[in-house]
């Protein structure tokens, strides 16, 4: 298996990129295209070859990993450069190579300082590649925060609403994440022995109760910071609202779960022990922020407020369902971090391209009438606020169902806390649909008054670009067909989860 | 295994092409043209005729032959979906008369509902989309219908409602319209929680969700182990499970207090509100009762039978109080559906299996009916739905008048309609279980027989009052001259409209037949549940109904009937009567304005408190925190780098400054000092080379 190549391609696009002419905008969208198809393209393969080895190499070698990469990198530290593949990370190697393309096509009508974005946003996505495969907790560490620097400038340069105060929110979050975080790996490390960084070696020697009780939740809390997590969220909400489309796309699609991923990979594969102390209070609070960001969700006036806030309350069934430590609780958390990513991209296109790009505004109460004007927009948004709210024959049912099971078997009372947000989620998608795709009778807010007849101005709304359709077909598409075959990632997700489960107890 | 038995299992089989072909027109519809009407009303239609076919034959597959009489005909085949947890999660359909009974109602009276939206909808710009969603709606439904497994008719209830929620506001440019959609759907979610939670608690201790399966391990073949096991409240955790299970029926099938929905559901077009909310979708509450019944019963201590049972026939008082100072058109039906709906709830409650699926059959027929005809209504007098500006239209629209009189009878219970027997046979169930739920229930029947006279007089009786727009008292002779004089005279409707009326009325006729003890000692009961004995009769409720049924008629004749209402604006007579009471039956005994004030409200201000902890609190820490940085960090600029630290490098910088002017010196220029310099050097150098 190739997937390393993904990380390859990907900063080889970027130094293409950097070398065309910064006038050659066309060029360099296609190039990024190119870049994003083929990190993409290797992702696909690996994970057709995978999902065809995945029984054979439990059975033959007891272990789910596919070591792509495995050479000495910093003999002095004895960290490896140790790039592994398995049923969990391979699945978010695919959300982020999707979310890369899609987002790419939506970002299709950026015209100021295009290089520049489009470089930084592809070392985003190779940073967040590198995290998704490293093996190595010092690698890890590297990639992790080679994905964080990009994400302020993409805020801060192309941003809108307090791009600075949300780009510098975002970006002490996640230092202040890193840093606990780094402590943690520090002190695993020299617990160890400072004999390796390597997860996986690490993982069969846990380090002592008393240890783990205190650097457990370092490390989890400080990844968990970046996939949102109860009380530690609000760099979410207002990061998502001042980023530009393509990193709303992201920062939801796929940094958040850099967080959640790192939570599992580090925290509880190697703390066992201070899983076990921890788990219950961490599940409450994962549930607390189920409910806490849709009760959020559904006060807010802006529309991107709204989805920031559904993702807060989505990412908590992700972290939930870690804390079940259930064979369905942990499949389903992993297979909610690849339809979360799906959904919160689709949600975040639409409300930022299609709608705020067009409107220049994300007012509930100045928006209304839109399908009329954009239908493809209100058909996109009813299919990702479908799978939003768990409606089943999307991704986010199987997933949430999965982890509400895990959860009631842990206890009912996690399980019945958590559905409490069954009926608020959809009150907030129906009340934005509501506001914004029907209901007529609102002055249509934003530009051009001139006709001075909301009716007649909405349509003079510019019509939904071929690159932002496509993308929005594939991300619907994938929601569908994992909602309906989900065998196609729990098939590799599940034997994984068994195999971790197994090595816990 | 019998020949019969491998008929059945082939078809049971086969089941899945019922929503099948409905569910390919959907498809195939999504792509059609705007323009494509024609094409999209005949696929909608055919598939449905298709379905119909399908369900029929498999009705006739499960009507007892020969000897089998005491064991219900049931098949199902099952698959697997995807590997879940540690299991397979299977799917799969099943066939039994339960089952192939609704199946063949829903397709069939589908299929006419179609027929009479193509005339209802006929000026309609998206009238593709319309057929298209409800095409869609008919594959969840049917889906719903033939699963054998909870979580596939889970799905389906959810995509029912999805389509419902589409549907209802399919008008969704209506500010009421797109309200309404939203509270239908948000509604319906709340009893959900029940229904998902019912779902993980049967899934935790059975460890499947398949109904049925060949080797006696389905989820309700377990049901009575379950019934032996303690659960919450005191209930079995067959009891809990099931309790759970009915919270979600009571959102679906629109149960006191999550009925506020379903009255609001009539923004929708008038044939979603007959197939929607009258026929099928709020009638997969009552089903999926029906289809778990065995958790329900599995344990005769648990109170959730008797909860049932309240929760029906309080549903059913309280919505007919309503339905009687309604003057919407539909929304007299919408309140009388929902108080069905607790009649079948309460039969279900007090044991009544067949009593309440029977009504439930029955009841679709001549609701649909109902709805059906008052669409004729609302077509023929111009989409007017206010009953005090109809009347006398017995004379415009003859056809629509006899077909919806059938339906009316029928829903009042008078004899020998399909309504008399059905609601007969719930109200013996619930004599011989409870008297006093069987007192309400028959006083609810009075009032049932009573709004739909007061309503029959109110449109068809006295003279037409349209045109008389007397609210607004600008009803101009010009606005008529200019359209013409035809547009205010109602008229009768086309044969694709009335067809449909004439064809469920016959059933409206003569389907109660079938249930009826005097006949073959009740067909419908050894059909679909032969093992169980049939209630026992009593004359006095027989009797009781009738004379409830014809004083209702009777009471709504002296007021309605008698002296017929001559002008739109004249006050209600009863409203004289009842006084403050009518306002508060017209208000919906104000439960919207409760929830408005309560739970809406508390949740906004959840949200808002929410909110207000993020921005204060949370982000208040993390600003506070960044303040305090900044503030040590000047206090270190003012104290270390201002007064030390830069006192220091003030310092040092004057030395730095010394120590050019120094340098400075050694560059002047002159030859000898640089020679010197460099002979210095030299020395120094080999000194440390030989004494390193």
């Amino acid at each position: 298996m190739h997937t390393d190549w993904t990380i390859y391609l990907t900063l080889l696009g970027v130094g293409v990129i950097m070398l065309l002419p910064a006038s050659s905008k066309a060029l360099i969208r296609c190039v990024a295209l190119l870049t994003g198809l083929a990190g993409l393209a290797v992702g696909l393969a690996d994970y057709v070859h995978y999902n065809r080895i995945v029984g054979e190499l439990i059975a033959a070698t007891g272990s789910g990993f596919v070591h792509v990469r495995d050479v000495p990198w910093i003999p002095a530290l004895n960290s490896r450069y140790h790039l592994a593949v398995d049923g969990i990370n391979l699945p978010l190697v695919l959300l982020n190579g999707f979310v890369c393309v899609t987002g790419i096509l939506f970002s299709w009508n950026i015209e100021e300082r295009t290089k520049e974005f489009f470089a930084f946003f592809l070392v985003l996505i190779a940073g967040v590649y590198g995290v998704f495969l490293a093996m190595d907790l010092f690698l890890l560490f590297v990639f992790y925060e080679l994905a964080i620097i990009p994400k302020y400038f993409i805020i801060a340069i192309w941003g809108s609403t307090r791009k600075e105060y949300g780009a510098m929110k975002l970006v002490l979050y996640s230092f202040v994440g890193s840093a606990l975080v780094f402590i943690g790996l520090l002190a695993i490390y020299v617990a160890a022995g400072s004999q390796t960084f390597d997860i996986l070696e690490l993982a069969k020697t846990p380090v002592g109760r008393e240890l783990q009780f205190w650097i457990f939740p370092l490390l989890f809390v400080g990844f968990a910071v970046l996939a949102g997590m109860w009380p530690f969220h609000t760099w979410a909400p207002t990061g998502h609202v001042a980023a530009p489309t393509a990193a709303s796309m992201l920062l939801a699609g796929v940094v958040m779960k850099l967080g959640s991923y790192g939570c599992f990979r580090a925290g509880m594969l190697l703390m066992p022990e201070g899983l076990e102390l921890w788990k219950w209070p961490l599940a409450w609070l994962a549930v607390v922020g189920i409910v806490y960001g849709a009760a959020v969700a559904m006060v807010q006036q802006d529309f991107k407020f709204i989805i920031g806030y559904s993702s807060v309350s989505h990412m908590g069934f992700v972290l939930l369902g870690l804390m079940t430590l259930d064979v369905y609780g942990l499949s389903g958390a992993v297979l909610q971090m690849f339809s979360h990513g799906v959904v919160a991209s689709l949600l975040f296109a639409v409300v930022g391209r299609m709608v705020y790009d067009r409107t220049h505004t994300r007012m509930l109460d100045e928006l209304g009438g839109l399908r009329k004007t954009i239908p493809f927009a209100a058909l996109t948004f009813v299919v990702a606020g479908a799978a939003s709210m768990g409606m089943p024959g999307f991704s986010g049912f199987v997933a949430e169902i999965q982890v509400l099971i895990g959860a009631f078997r842990m206890s009912p009372w996690l399980a019945v806390g958590a559905a409490l947000s069954i009926p608020i989620t959809v009150a907030y998608i129906l009340n934005a649909n509501n506001k914004v795709f029907m209901e007529r009778d609102k002055p249509h807010g934003g530009h051009g008054h001139e006709s001075g007849n909301g009716e007649h101005e909405g349509h003079s709304l510019p019509p939904i670009t071929w690159p932002e359709k496509i993308a929005a077909v594939i991300l619907m598409a994938l929601l569908v067909i994992v909602g309906l075959y989900p065998s196609c990632l729990m098939d590799i997700i599940k034997p994984n989860v068994e195999l971790f489960l197994r090595g816990l107890s | 295994m019998s020949d019969h038995a491998q008929h059945l299992q082939q078809l049971a089989a086969q089941q899945w092409l019922i929503p099948f072909f409905p569910l390919v027109a959907a498809a195939i519809q999504s792509l059609l043209p705007r323009s494509a009407r024609r094409l999209s009303a005949t696929l909608t239609i055919l598939a449905m005729g298709m379905s119909c076919l399908l369900a029929a034959r498999a009705f006739w597959a499960t009507l007892p032959v020969g000897e089998q009489h005491d064991e219900v005909a049931r098949a199902f085949f099952n698959f697997t979906w995807f590997r879940f947890g540690t299991t397979a999660l299977e799917f799969g359909f099943i066939l039994d008369p339960l089952t192939a009974g609704m199946a063949l109602m829903v397709a069939f009276v589908g299929f006419w509902i179609f027929v009479n939206a193509t005339g209802y909808m006929a000026e309609d710009e998206n009238f593709t989309r319309f057929f298209c969603f409800l095409s869609l709606f008919a594959a969840s439904m049917l889906g719903l219908v033939v699963a054998n497994n909870l979580l596939l008719l889970f799905m389906c209830w959810e995509l029912v409602g999805l389509c419902s929620y589409l549907l209802i506001g399919f008008w969704y440019f209506k500010p009421s319209a797109a309200a309404a959609m939203k509270k239908a759907f948000i509604t319906t979610r709340v009893g959900d929680i029940g229904f998902f939670i019912g779902i993980l608690m049967l899934y935790q201790h059975t460890g499947t969700l398949t109904l049925y399966n060949a080797e006696g391990t389905g989820a309700l073949q377990q049901a009575g182990s379950l019934g032996q096991l303690a659960g919450w409240w005191g209930l079995s955790l067959a009891g809990t499970i099931a309790l759970m299970l009915f919270i979600g029926a009571m959102g679906k099938s629109a149960q006191f207090p999550l009925h506020v929905w379903l009255p609001d559901a009539m923004e929708g077009p008038t044939p979603v509100s007959a197939l929607i909310h009258a026929a099928t979708m709020v009638a997969a509450g009552v089903f999926m009762v029906g289809r778990m019944f065995a958790l329900f019963t599995a344990n005769a201590g648990d109170w959730v039978m008797d909860f049932v049972m309240w929760i029906g026939c309080i549903t059913a008082l309280f919505s007919a109080t309503i339905a009687v100072a309604q003057f919407d058109i539909k929304r007299v039906l919408a309140y009388s559906t929902c108080s069905q709906l607790g009649f079948m709830m309460m039969a279900l409650g007090a044991g009544g299996l067949v009593a309440g699926q029977f009504h439930l059959l029955t009841h679709a027929f001549f609701k649909a009916l109902l709805f059906l005809g008052s669409g004729c209504v609302i077509i023929g007098t111009h989409h007017e739905q206010d009953m005090r500006r109809m009347g006398g239209l017995r004379k415009y629209m003859p056809i629509t008048f006899w077909c919806y009189l059938v339906g009316m009878l029928a829903l009042a219970g008078v004899p020998p309609f399909a309504g008399f027997f059905s609601k007969d046979e719930i109200l013996v169930a619930t004599y011989h279980h409870n008297k006093l739920a069987w007192v309400l229930a028959t006083a609810a029947a009075f009032l049932t027989a009573f709004y739909m006279t007061r309503q029959m007089f109110m449109v068809f009786g006295g003279t037409w009052r349209g045109g008389q727009h007397d609210a607004h008292g600008n009803e101009t002779t010009g606005h008529d001259e200019h359209h013409g004089h035809a547009h205010h005279e109602p008229h009768e409707v086309s044969w694709n409209m009335w067809l449909p009326l004439v064809v469920l009325s016959v059933f409206a006729v003569f389907m109660g037949w079938l249930g009826t003890p005097w006949l073959a000692g009740n067909l419908f009961h050894h059909y679909l549940a032969p093992e169980m004995p049939a209630p026992e009769h009593a004359n006095i409720v027989v009797v009781l109904s009738v004379v409830v049924g014809a004083a209702g008629i009777l009471l709504g004749w002296l007021i309605y009937g008698r002296r017929p209402m001559q002008h739109a604006a004249e006050p209600d007579p009863l409203a004289g009567t009842l006084g403050g009471l009518f306002t508060v039956l017209n208000r919906k005994w104000y439960v919207d304005e409760l929830y408005e004030a309560t739970i809406v409200r508390a949740t906004q201000a959840l949200g808002t408190l929410f909110r207000a902890v993020d921005k204060l609190v949370v982000d208040g820490i993390l600003h506070a925190i960044a303040w305090i940085w900044w503030g040590v960090s000047q206090l270190f600029r003012w104290i270390g780098d201002e007064l030390i630290i830069n006192g220091g490098f003030d310092a040092g910088c004057e030395s730095v400054r010394g120590g050019g002017r120094l340098l400075a010196r050694l560059q002047n220029g002159r030859v000898q000092t640089y020679l010197r310099v460099m002979a210095l050097g030299a020395v120094v150098l080999v000194a440390i080379y030989f004494f390193r």
